[in-house]
């Protein structure tokens, strides 16, 4: 019957929009999260600035010791991979094209004789590795989203212990580098071992902050021992906090692009509907011009047609 | 004559105004008093408070649990990732610790994680009594 294609087609419109409704409302959330990301960001800018002046203050005064986070291993026998992924999906490529960085590294690692170890942040990367059966060592959740320096600081404890104890000799870390709301980039960083001290200063922009000699209390060896684990930690919640702005920048663009397909798609929709609806009284009328002609015919000595639907 | 003192954390500027004095323990060295023209300095903190004294003789007391502190020109930066200001601090809660950390010493006389706790549940209640 003419009519089912045009109830097929509204309930089609009406589901979509249902849809539409829900991404709309994902994407203004994003949007929120993406500036609440940002400001976190921002905030924590100062302390990081802070520590890497303090390094430099170290260089200049030539501070040197020999802290196990520094340890270059002559053979580098198994390589860490931090990953950062996110808990939840819907966020357009931002966890596929990580993960595939990530998996690089494990391969470049295997490639090079070494074996690998996965410590990965966020259920996504997890479910990836372990379903092609990867052994992963450590697995956090629920911290991407919205990260804690108290997180970071787990996370990176973690990942030192590991080195430390020379159970891996190089660590890699894998994050979304933040740009801007419009640009978010893969970000592969050598994580451990630290650069030596003057490499750091240097990569920190080092302005001229480091003009004053400085006296350093109780010696400068003692505060750069103190400073570097604080360095580990500040980098590794730095990249958590621009990962979790990419994500959210990531999923706005998502959800952005799925509303305005669901816009789209009712367009499409609405015109079949209403061509199906055409279609079906044009279809009409057909049949009862047809059916009166058909009376009329019956009968050639009646002048007056029979009115429809009167027919007895 | 004052000098700018910040307390920065990783997630922000945790506290900021001006002072004639602060007062911090580095591992080591003591207590030790900075004024406006301290020679250039940078110190690993104990687990202390920091007392920031103002030009009217109004202090704000910090618990400081683990930092260091720069001292350049006319700024005292405190950098720490675990600090608070007298008035965040959980009274009870670091009562609670403190004899979690007791007990816990009492057991293993080389418990370094519970002295180190037992350390910073002293420091926030001497700071929140300070203030009170």
């Amino acid at each position: 019957m003419a009519g089912g294609r045009e109830r097929v087609l509204r309930r089609r419109i009406t589901s979509v929009q249902k849809t539409k409704k829900i991404t709309r409302a994902m994407e203004l959330i994003a949007a929120t999260r993406v500036m609440k990301a940002q400001q976190r960001a921002r905030a924590s800018a100062p302390y990081s600035r802070q520590i890497t002046q303090v390094i430099e203050n170290l260089a200049a005064a030539g501070t040197q010791v020999d802290h196990p986070l520094l340890r270059e291993a002559e053979k580098v026998e198994r390589v860490g991979v931090v990953l950062i992924t996110s808990d939840r999906g819907l966020a357009g490529p931002y966890n596929s094209s990580i993960i595939r960085a990530a998996e690089r590294q494990v391969q470049n690692a295997r490639a090079e004789g070494a074996d690998y170890a996965l410590i990965i942040i966020g259920k996504k990367g997890r479910d990836y590795f372990r379903f092609r059966n990867y052994r992963i060592d450590s697995f956090t959740e629920g911290i991407s989203d919205n990260p804690t320096y108290e997180d970071a600081k787990a996370v990176a404890d973690t990942v030192a212990q590991l080195f430390e104890s020379g159970e891996i000799d190089r660590v890699e870390l894998v994050y979304t580098e933040f740009i801007s709301i419009g640009s978010q980039k893969v970000a592969v960083r050598r994580f451990l071992p630290l650069e030596s001290t003057e490499t750091m200063a240097e990569e920190g922009g080092g302005e001229a902050g480091a003009v004053a000699s400085f006296e350093f209390e109780p010696s400068p060896e003692a505060v750069l021992e103190a400073l570097l684990p604080r360095y580990v930690e500040a980098r590794l919640f730095g990249a958590l906090l621009e990962s979790a702005a990419s994500e959210h920048a990531s999923r706005q663009r998502a959800m952005k692009a799925a509303t305005d397909n669901a816009e789209d798609m009712i367009v499409k929709l609405s015109r079949e509907m209403n061509q199906a609806r055409q279609d079906a009284i044009t279809t009409e009328i057909m049949e009862i011009v047809g059916g009166a002609e058909a009376l009329g015919s019956d009968d050639d000595t009646t002048d007056t047609p029979v009115p429809v639907g009167n027919r007895n | 004559m004052t000098f700018q003192v910040e307390l920065v954390s990783p997630e922000g500027i945790a506290y900021s105004g001006e002072a004639e004095m602060v007062i911090a323990r580095t591992v080591g060295g003591g207590e030790i008093a900075f004024q406006p023209g301290h020679v250039p300095f940078i110190g690993v903190l104990a687990v202390w408070s920091v007392d920031v004294i103002h030009s009217d003789g109004g202090r704000d007391t910090l618990a400081v649990h683990r930092g260091f502190v720069q001292v350049a020109g006319t700024m005292v930066t405190i950098l720490s990732d675990v600090s608070e200001a007298a008035d965040e601090i959980d009274v009870d809660r670091a009562r609670a610790a403190r004899e979690v950390a007791e007990v816990a010493l009492a057991a293993d006389r080389d418990d370094a994680a519970a002295a180190e706790a037992l350390a910073r549940a002293d420091v926030r209640l001497a700071v929140a009594n300070a203030e009170a």
